[in-house]
């Protein structure tokens, strides 16, 4: 039960992110706003245990959640059979680059903090 | 037999298909994943993906009439992102003290994952319609969309190029992490967050909660980031 509360308030704040977006012609997605508006509702102790419940189950199979959308790849078979190796190496490359890039960069800048933190 | 195959063309047409056929099918790969020690390769969403993927196109049987079914599980994609916030709210402290660094990782990492997509596509002579939807591939599968279609891409192909992104991130991150020798778990999660977004941050929250945290704030900023940067470099650049 707890946890169904938590995915209540989950939804209410992912609405209320999409009245957002929407009425203000924000440049973000409505669940981006309700991540933000649950930030700053978390301050309340009695909303944290629900939504703790909650975003555990979710988060805990968070991949599942991507099955749906990825058989969707099957829509573009033919795609990416014409572009096939180009488009891969385009997609692996770049997206190693991105790794790298991100890691290295946020690996020098906190360099200082390593020490202070347990999670090096 | 003939009754069998009326049973199959009944159950198949009905959202039940999609819902049960997605959720045994990802049960399956999560277990023979466990069994692999959780090794990269033998990710669930890929073998999900693959495996259902390979039904649909053997028996005919078109993505709309299995999205009936699977939506119920897609739709809470939605409250997953929101509930990112409470892994954030733990480390709250921590992450106001690194702020700057984080945000100045996600603007180059992001920079870095989209301007290398469109050169290496522009570089092989690929369509702009193609070059246009890969720009946001770093971006979650539902945003991609929304920002290829701001970019004059084809929203459906933005969604399946972050797809393949995630993918790639999920299974490839551990050995490139290692060969860099990147040993802290945020800055390892922060990168796959960065590049390869929701798959990415899934693969992270399964291998360790300091990674998993700092995946999602990766892929919130990029989020924030792509929504507003995108189309202005696009813009500024023809």
């Amino acid at each position: 039960m707890i946890a169904l509360r938590g995915l209540a308030f989950l939804l209410l704040l992912q609405a209320a992110g999409e009245g957002l977006t929407r009425t203000l012609a924000l440049p973000f997605p409505g669940p981006v706003v309700g991540l933000v508006l649950l930030l700053l509702a978390l301050h309340w102790a009695w909303i944290r245990e629900p939504v703790a419940a909650a975003a555990e189950l979710l988060l805990a199979h968070l991949s599942l959640l991507f099955v749906p959308v990825g058989v969707g790849v099957i829509t573009h078979l033919q795609l990416i059979s014409e572009h096939g190796v180009k488009l891969l190496a385009a997609i692996v490359l770049s997206t190693w680059i991105g790794m790298a890039v991100a890691a290295l960069v946020l690996r020098y800048l906190l360099r200082h903090d390593a020490h202070r933190s347990s999670d090096g | 037999m003939a009754d069998f195959v009326d049973l199959w063309v009944y159950l198949s047409q009905t959202p039940l298909f999609g819902l049960t056929a997605t959720l045994v099918t990802y049960v399956c790969a999560h277990g023979v994943y466990d069994r692999m020690n959780r090794a990269p390769w033998a990710n669930p969403v890929l073998w999900s993906v693959v495996s259902i993927g390979c039904v649909l196109v053997a028996t005919d049987i078109p993505y709309p009439t299995y999205f009936a079914g699977a939506q119920f599980v897609h739709v809470l994609l939605g409250p997953a992102v929101v509930a990112l916030a409470w892994p954030l709210w733990l480390r709250r402290s921590e992450i106001r003290k690194r702020g700057l660094a984080l945000m100045l990782g996600a603007i180059v990492g992001g920079l870095a994952a989209g301007g290398s997509a469109v050169l290496l596509a522009w570089a092989f002579d690929m369509p702009t319609e193609v070059l246009r939807s890969l720009a946001p591939k770093s971006v979650t599968a539902p945003v991609a969309m929304g920002i290829a279609e701001r970019l004059g891409g084809v929203p459906a192909l933005a969604a399946v190029f972050a797809v393949l992104t995630g993918m790639v991130g999920a299974l490839s991150a551990k050995y490139l992490f290692n060969a860099l020798r990147i040993d802290s778990w945020a800055v390892r999660g922060f990168a796959i967050g960065t590049a390869s977004h929701g798959i990415g941050a899934a693969r992270a929250l399964e291998v360790h909660p300091d990674a998993g945290a700092y995946a999602g704030i990766a892929l919130g900023l990029q989020v924030v980031l792509a929504s507003v940067l995108m189309p202005l470099v696009f813009r500024w650049l023809s």
